[in-house]
């Protein structure tokens, strides 16, 4: 295999198409990494060995008559263990779950990666459906931040953050409702999208607000991201908010570049707190792109009030059966802000609803004179595991609660994002949203792809003591 | 976001919905409980006292 063992997407599908490696030695090597790793890390809830090797094999037959695999050939990637997998639960990181019959068939999203040339190899620890952004879980164990074991990998698409950071995949697919593909990507100091809502489908996975969950990549690099964006795109019958735009490919003007881009920071809700490391990241980003002006979304802070009330009561509609049945066998944590979403007055949600068309409206109008819009990710490096409260800006508040403060009021719009990592120093990386307006992940990609090309933003694979 | 609940009673409050829903709350539970719906009032609060004309209906779609 004439590729470094640990290699992004790009590097694979480019050597397996080209026959410098096999399939089958790719995906040897990942499996043989997960299982000397994986036990320090926790990122893996199941490894589909056996489906991985055939297809490998397969795959490596399809090469050696000479066709074309796609561009995704070879690649191995696992997926956040909501995304049904055919003959496993869908567990959703929950207890009950796993009582469910075995999925008949793959997820969308991941029959569309694997119709790419990637070869699924497993499923990934989340926090118990969803309603998380540590990380955490009661009845699989936590995912470990690969950077410091002991630290948060953030949530709830922890072990999809924590897969690529420690070079067991190089890609991995995770979920976002207010902001858990984004909080783990910045934990763990790797690339995560989060695209527009209704742009990937989402059948075939299990929800949590249907009215803001979206799909989206994790990756080591831009390119990466891309090249999966690309393969997620298209029509989907069974998703019923899914786009009726045909796919917009984004590869093709990665290597664009920023010029001609408006390109400001987010001011207000958005610079105020968290740790001032938090906005220092900002800062450096926006220095290496030239952004020196200064825009406000307006009324963050109720966007993401609202955010907050509609998860909870649109998630516990979703739980309530379960809440009745079997409360004892959620994770508690999850179970009582459930059953307190459950009690919320249908006035609160309504007006939060109406609120949000308002908000809407308003924060497009922002995009009349700016194409990119820069905020922090998360208001703090990863705390560490088991952290219950941390300070911001003087005011000692829950971790939980308050880890997705900057990710909430953007999601809750449906805007395209990808976070990108930044380290200032030898300590935990931090996060920056590079955020577009609705349809215009192009955008986002292009900013992002800069970013890494300068070093302002890179995503090393991190080594597990 | 605060911790500060608003003026109201959420354990009372508590306790009178939870059989209207159908969930039968272990008093240990009831702690945590109160506290969410502390901040959820809050939340709702908040949102609130935004004033919004008449016409704005919400929004379950996107599209730009």
């Amino acid at each position: 295999m004439n590729i470094p063992p640990v290699s992004d997407a790009t590097t694979i599908a480019a050597a397996i198409s080209q026959g410098r490696a096999s399939a089958r030695e790719v995906v040897a090597s990942a499996l043989d990494r997960i299982a000397r790793i994986d036990g320090r890390v926790g990122a893996f809830t199941d490894v589909l060995t056996e489906r991985a090797r055939m297809r490998a094999e397969t795959l490596d037959a399809a090469i050696a008559r000479g066709e074309a695999i796609g561009p995704l050939a070879g690649v191995p990637f696992a997926v956040k263990n909501l995304i049904d997998v055919a003959g496993l639960p869908t567990r959703a990181g929950s207890k009950i779950n796993r009582d469910c019959p075995p999925a008949a068939r793959d997820g969308t999203v991941v029959r569309r990666l694997e119709e790419a040339g990637a070869i699924l190899v497993g499923a990934l620890n989340m926090g118990e459906y969803a309603y998380d952004f540590t990380g955490e879980n009661v009845h699989d164990g936590d995912a470990h931040n690969p950077h410091a074991l002991d630290h948060m990998t953030g949530g709830s698409s922890g072990g999809s953050g924590a897969a690529v950071a420690a070079g067991l995949v190089p890609l991995t697919l995770g979920s976002d409702t207010n902001g858990s593909i984004r909080v783990p990507a910045a934990f763990c100091g790797c690339f995560g999208m989060k695209p527009t809502y209704g742009r990937i489908s989402r059948a075939g996975s299990f929800p949590f607000v249907g009215s803001l969950d979206h799909l989206g990549p994790m990756a080591r690099s831009v390119a990466d991201l891309a090249l999966a964006y690309d393969a997620l795109q298209g029509p989907d019958p069974e998703d019923p908010v899914l786009t009726s735009r045909v796919p917009e490919p984004a590869s093709p003007s990665l290597e664009s570049g920023i010029g001609g881009l408006r390109i400001a920071v987010a001011g207000g809700y958005f610079a105020r707190g968290g740790d001032p490391e938090a906005f220092t990241a900002v800062a450096r980003v926006a220095e290496a792109l030239g952004a020196s002006r200064e825009v406000e979304l307006p009324e963050a802070h109720r966007a993401r009030a609202a955010a907050y009330l509609i998860t909870a009561a649109e998630g516990a509609t979703l739980h309530l059966d379960r809440l009745r049945t079997r409360p004892r066998d959620f994770d508690p944590a999850v179970r009582d802000r459930l059953i307190a979403g459950a009690m919320i007055p249908a006035p609160f949600v309504e007006r939060a609803q109406r609120f949000r068309r308002w908000y809407r409206d308003a924060v497009l109008t922002v995009f009349d004179s700016v194409d990119v819009i820069l905020a922090p990710a998360t208001p703090c490096r990863a705390p560490k595991g088991g952290q219950t409260h941390f300070v911001l800006d003087g005011v000692t508040l829950p971790v939980r609660a308050n880890i997705g403060l900057f990710t909430q009021p953007i999601s809750f719009i449906g805007l395209p994002v990808v976070a990108v990592p930044v380290r200032l120093d030898a300590g935990l990386p931090l996060g920056v949203q590079v955020i577009a307006a609705p349809w215009r992940e192009d955008l986002v990609l292009r900013v992002a792809r800069q970013l890494e090309r300068d070093g302002i933003c890179t995503a090393p694979v991190a080594e597990i003591a | 976001m605060p911790e500060t609940p608003p003026p109201f009673d959420p354990h009372a409050y508590a306790t009178v919905t939870a059989p209207l829903l159908g969930l039968d709350l272990d008093p240990t539970w009831m702690a945590a409980i109160t506290a969410n719906l502390g901040v959820l009032a809050a939340a709702a609060e908040l949102v609130a006292g935004f004033p919004l004309p008449d016409a704005v209906e919400a929004a379950p779609r996107f599209e730009a």
